[in-house]
């Protein structure tokens, strides 16, 4: 799943302030499983903001709702009767959401509340890790499943460099290497030949690097 | 002597089967040629070629093309080093280029220190070939005279391609098959990372030689004097794939503080008598990091002095 982290509260109410009616937007997707922008994180926003409003002496007029998905245009069109009613819109979804409520409301103004960070999962309760960098063309066959790409913070494909010790990243004590792992399985497997591969250079016209991306399902797009 | 890839005298010395013996020397933090000529004047004519380093630590200085250029223009043949964290393939092939058209026929090439770790710890890091790959890249264009899509280049660089290899980080297992691919890339030569655990690496040697690696490539063995016992703690400390024995910063600090800088060199000098002896190692690489007014008495008494002419 797509995972984000809160942006300081000073940066949102400095991007908010000057509104006087205001409506904060969650999102059940990513967002929620994260606990960064669902149905608790918006009221908790909320109650943020009117604090911050009461000691400035002209507490704000919030409205909260949470959608199913503001990815998905079928959702952002349940805002349509009531977005006129505010000055602002804070969006709690990833990046996605503010551009697709953006782009179905032009006459309104969007605000983010969240820092879109990465596709990872929880690994502890409460921890997430980045485990893909979506760059659109997925190689992890040659890595037994895990991802130097988005994993080593060099994208080394021929790993481990020269900073790997005891398992761990030069670049961070909190990050494993995450070569020492493939090639820690790669030997438990007796199959350490697979790293004698030597990898072309990648075509990275299908990650970003390429320009932004679309996907086209043919048998769904008419 | 048309076998040659790149003529240079590094090749040259080690393809005639002389110990070699390299330097390193970092450009300066500014645009301070003379400070850096200063510097590169001590190595002149003690060392076959010196590295120069490509902000190295990650902290932005002058390019190491062009400080490799002045080198050649102060009389010693550079070996330029390249990082990949800070150039895409196409800035890569043209400094590779434009590296044999100054002159340059040694290269380095490195993954380099992570960008979090210098002056720009807020860069893009860009990684868009490895080391592994770059090796390939270079040596496909002087061998083959093509460029990654396969068209012509209308003149080869020729270069000297060499990589590095740490023996000292992990998985320890694993470190000479990385050799193994780096060599099978394309590489003529390695230089290693600055060895203290002789005994680490005397293992690490002993299965390059079982796998014959040493015939296919030219091994130098790094070595860095310690100039006191602070400096071998924070090497410990601090910079990443190191391994300094406890032993010797006990010897360091064994000897008061004034006869450390000595120490240090003696054990440097110790290192270097034993890797002229040890099979498969074609010569040492001599980093004497902002030590480089050092370097002439070092060579010298390490027996060598005078370089080869060949
Ligand atoms: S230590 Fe491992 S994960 Fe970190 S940059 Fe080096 S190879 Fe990549």
């Amino acid at each position: 799943m797509i995972v984000a982290d809160s942006k300081p509260l000073q940066e949102i109410l400095a991007m908010v302030r000057e509104y006087k009616k205001i409506l904060i937007v969650g999102c059940k997707g990513c967002v929620t499983v994260c606990n960064v922008g669902g149905a608790k994180e918006v009221e908790v926003l909320r109650a943020s903001l009117m604090i911050d409003g009461k000691k400035e002496g002209s507490p704000p007029d919030i409205d909260t709702m949470v959608i199913e998905r503001q990815c998905d245009n079928e959702y952002v069109e349940t805002l349509r009767d009531n977005i006129d009613a505010y000055d602002a819109v804070l969006s709690m979804a990833c990046g996605v959401g503010p551009q697709f409520l953006s782009e179905a409301y032009p006459e309104q103004k969007f605000f983010p509340a969240v820092n879109t960070s990465f596709y990872g999962g929880a690994v502890a309760h409460g921890i997430w890790e980045e485990r893909c960098a979506g760059c659109g063309t997925c190689i992890i066959h040659y890595f037994d499943g895990l991802c130097p790409v988005a994993r080593c913070a060099k994208s080394l494909l021929h790993g481990p460099c020269g900073g790997s010790a005891d398992g761990i990243c030069e670049v961070s004590k909190e990050t494993v290497c995450i070569w020492d792992t493939i090639v820690k399985k790669k030997i438990a497997q007796g199959r350490i030949e697979d790293l004698f591969v030597l990898q072309e250079p990648r075509d990275w016209r299908t990650a970003r690097d390429g320009g932004p991306r679309r996907s086209i399902r043919e048998t769904l797009a008419e | 002597m048309s076998d040659l890839k790149s003529g240079s005298n590094l090749e040259k010395v080690l393809k005639a089967g002389h110990f070699a013996f390299t330097g390193e020397c970092g450009p300066p933090r500014g645009a301070n040629v003379e400070h850096f000529t200063e510097k590169l004047s001590h190595l002149k004519g003690n060392v076959d070629a010196v590295n120069i380093t490509d902000n190295q630590t990650a902290v932005a200085r002058m390019s190491s093309l062009a400080a490799s250029h002045i080198a050649i223009h102060e009389g010693l043949e550079p070996n330029f080093q390249m990082v990949c964290r800070d150039r895409n393939r196409l800035a890569m092939i043209s400094d590779i280029l434009g590296a044999h058209a100054l002159g340059i026929r040694n290269m380095l090439c490195l993954s380099g220190d992570h960008q979090t770790f210098g002056n720009c710890p807020e860069a893009k890091n860009v990684h868009d070939i490895d080391s592994m790959q770059l090796i390939r890249m270079v040596t496909q264009m002087r061998d083959e005279g093509v460029f990654l899509d396969g068209d012509d280049i209308d003149l080869p660089p020729k270069l000297f391609v060499g990589a590095a290899s740490n023996p000292f980080a992990d998985p320890f297992e694993y470190r000479v098959y990385r050799l193994k691919n780096k060599i099978n890339a394309g590489a003529d030569f390695i230089q290693t990372q600055c060895i203290y655990n002789m005994e680490k690496f005397r293992e690490f040697m002993k299965m390059v030689v079982d796998m014959g690696l040493h015939e296919k490539c030219y091994i130098l063995a790094g070595v860095t004097p310690m100039k006191n016992a602070g400096m071998a703690n924070y090497m410990k400390k601090f910079v990443p794939g190191m391994e300094i024995p406890d032993a010797l910063i006990k010897r360091l600090k064994g000897v008061e503080k004034a006869a450390q800088p000595e120490e240090g060199i003696r054990f440097a000098l110790e290192q270097v008598e034993e890797f002229k002896e040890m099979e498969g190692v074609a010569g040492v690489h001599m980093m004497a990091i902002e030590w480089e007014h050092k370097v002439p008495e070092i060579a010298e008494r390490a027996g060598m002095l005078p370089r080869p002419s060949v």
